[in-house]
């Protein structure tokens, strides 16, 4: 169990005490690839938190309760004592530099650059690319809708010329910030997890220096753990609809 | 010590973002601007600086970056002083907002006001394209809700981290520039507190400069 920054604290005693800060609270639901980014970033380093379950379905984030929290009506939201944060790659900078600052680099200038370069590489590059990959083939069908296939085929051809880039990087390096695992790898997982379900894993695969980097990201204990929170089905077939 | 380099003209709002935070902590830099008309953005000497072969690439000695948020956090970070320090990193929660409120501009406002931007202006004015009228309509509509939040923040904060200027404020710096000539410029009209936010940005002597370029006759 970590006892997390025990704090000094006056009382109204006037005596001083330590006290064990409680744990932090991620709110959301645990199939989310934005939910698992923060996730996974929890259980690199190690800290204290307690996962506060949200039904998508029920519309918990858009009741007054969830909006005072986070008035974009989204999760993940973190509450680490008085601090209540949102958008989950801010959310993740916080865990990591409170708690394993290593994996931003922030003691270094030139490593920390390379962290944030390929953690918005993730963000503007690939992200947008993958995530209608997902919706339109793993989503869709169980909603009801229909895939966009001429949208699909366009973001995999993007996404080949995407993967080139990625390539070339982990060619030379064998994190995507330099030769340490960072941000910018953990950033990666959770859109991924989902996009490697599809029957599109293998355009990933054909390249085999990202392969090898996806791989090793699976292995990590962390990635395993959030990962059996994260059907490829996102709950649908089982019932279990966020 | 050679001034650092920004590759991409001055009148692209990505390498406004940029320029901002460089007259903002007062760095020497040089503008090399990269030719679109003759794709050198897609040739290989562009390519080896930023290998999606967009703008801008940054370079500082050996250190070569892209993607304009990561480029702006780099140069707030190396050249932080007690006066002009943007990232707050040396404490946890101001840092945590700023992070807050920088991916807000990039996943809520700017997903909502860059359409805007790029239907009224910069379609129609550099390739040719007329507005897609429904495209915007939904923007207008969806960024009338986020400066509902936006409103919300700024009436109880002078800046959008908390009492002190931020990366995050200076993030919404080039789009919102070219928002403004926009025919939906008005729109702030109903957020005071985000206008008069808006207001004291552009007072800045780094907004005033790099906003110069940011109007041309061609994109």
């Amino acid at each position: 169990m970590n006892y997390i920054n025990a704090h000094f604290v006056a009382n109204t005693d006037s005596h001083n005490s330590l006290i064990k800060m409680a744990p932090m609270k991620l709110y959301g639901w645990a199939v989310s690839p934005w939910m698992a980014r923060v996730l996974v970033c929890l259980e690199e380093a190690g800290a204290e938190y307690e996962l506060v379950p949200m039904s998508r379905s029920g519309g918990d984030h858009r009741q007054p309760e969830h909006l005072a929290r986070n008035p974009f009506g989204e999760i993940p939201v973190l509450e680490d004592g008085d601090l209540t944060l949102y958008q989950s790659r801010a959310i993740a900078r916080h865990i990591l530099r409170k708690y394993k600052p290593e994996l931003l680099r922030s003691d270094n200038l030139q490593e920390s650059a390379m962290v944030d370069v390929w953690v918005d590489v993730d963000a503007h590059q690939l992200e947008p690319i993958i995530r209608p990959v997902v919706f339109n083939v793993i989503i869709k069908p169980f909603t009801g809708s229909d895939c966009d296939q001429d949208l699909v085929d366009g973001s995999i051809e993007k996404l080949k010329k995407t993967l080139e880039v990625y390539e070339a990087r982990l060619s030379s390096s064998k994190y995507l910030a330099g030769d340490f695992v960072s941000l910018a790898d953990l950033t990666h997982f959770s859109f991924m997890r989902y996009f490697m379900a599809t029957q599109y894993a293998e355009v990933v695969e054909a390249y085999p220096h990202v392969k090898a980097w996806w791989e090793a990201l699976l292995a990590r204990p962390s990635v395993k753990k959030v990962m059996a929170g994260m059907p490829p089905d996102f709950g649908f077939g089982s019932g279990n609809i966020p | 010590m050679a001034p650092v380099k920004v590759f991409g003209s001055a009148r692209f709002t990505n390498v406004a973002r940029v320029l901002v935070c460089l007259e903002e902590v007062g760095v020497a830099y040089e503008v090399v601007d990269i030719d679109f008309p003759t794709k050198e953005h897609k040739k290989p000497e562009h390519l080896a600086r930023n290998p999606f072969g967009v703008i801008p690439a940054f370079q500082d000695g050996d250190l070569m970056l892209f993607e304009s948020r990561a480029i702006a956090k780099y140069i707030l970070r190396k050249y932080r002083t007690d006066e002009v320090d943007m990232l707050r990193e040396g404490n946890l929660q101001e840092a945590a907002m700023v992070d807050v409120w920088t991916e807000v501009e990039a996943h809520q406002y700017n997903q909502a006001l860059a359409p805007i931007v790029m239907e009224c202006i910069i379609y129609p004015t550099a390739y040719g394209i007329p507005t897609n009228q429904k495209v915007v309509d939904e923007s207008v509509d969806k960024l009338k809700k986020v400066l509902e939040v936006y409103e919300a923040r700024l009436s109880e904060h002078e800046y959008l981290a908390g009492n002190f200027i931020s990366s995050a404020d200076l993030s919404h710096f080039p789009f919102t520039c070219r928002f403004m000539e926009t025919p939906y410029a008005s729109l702030f009209d109903s957020f005071p507190s985000v206008k008069a936010w808006w207001e004291k940005l552009m007072l800045r002597p780094s907004m005033k400069k790099i906003s110069t370029n940011l109007h041309p006759k061609m994109v």
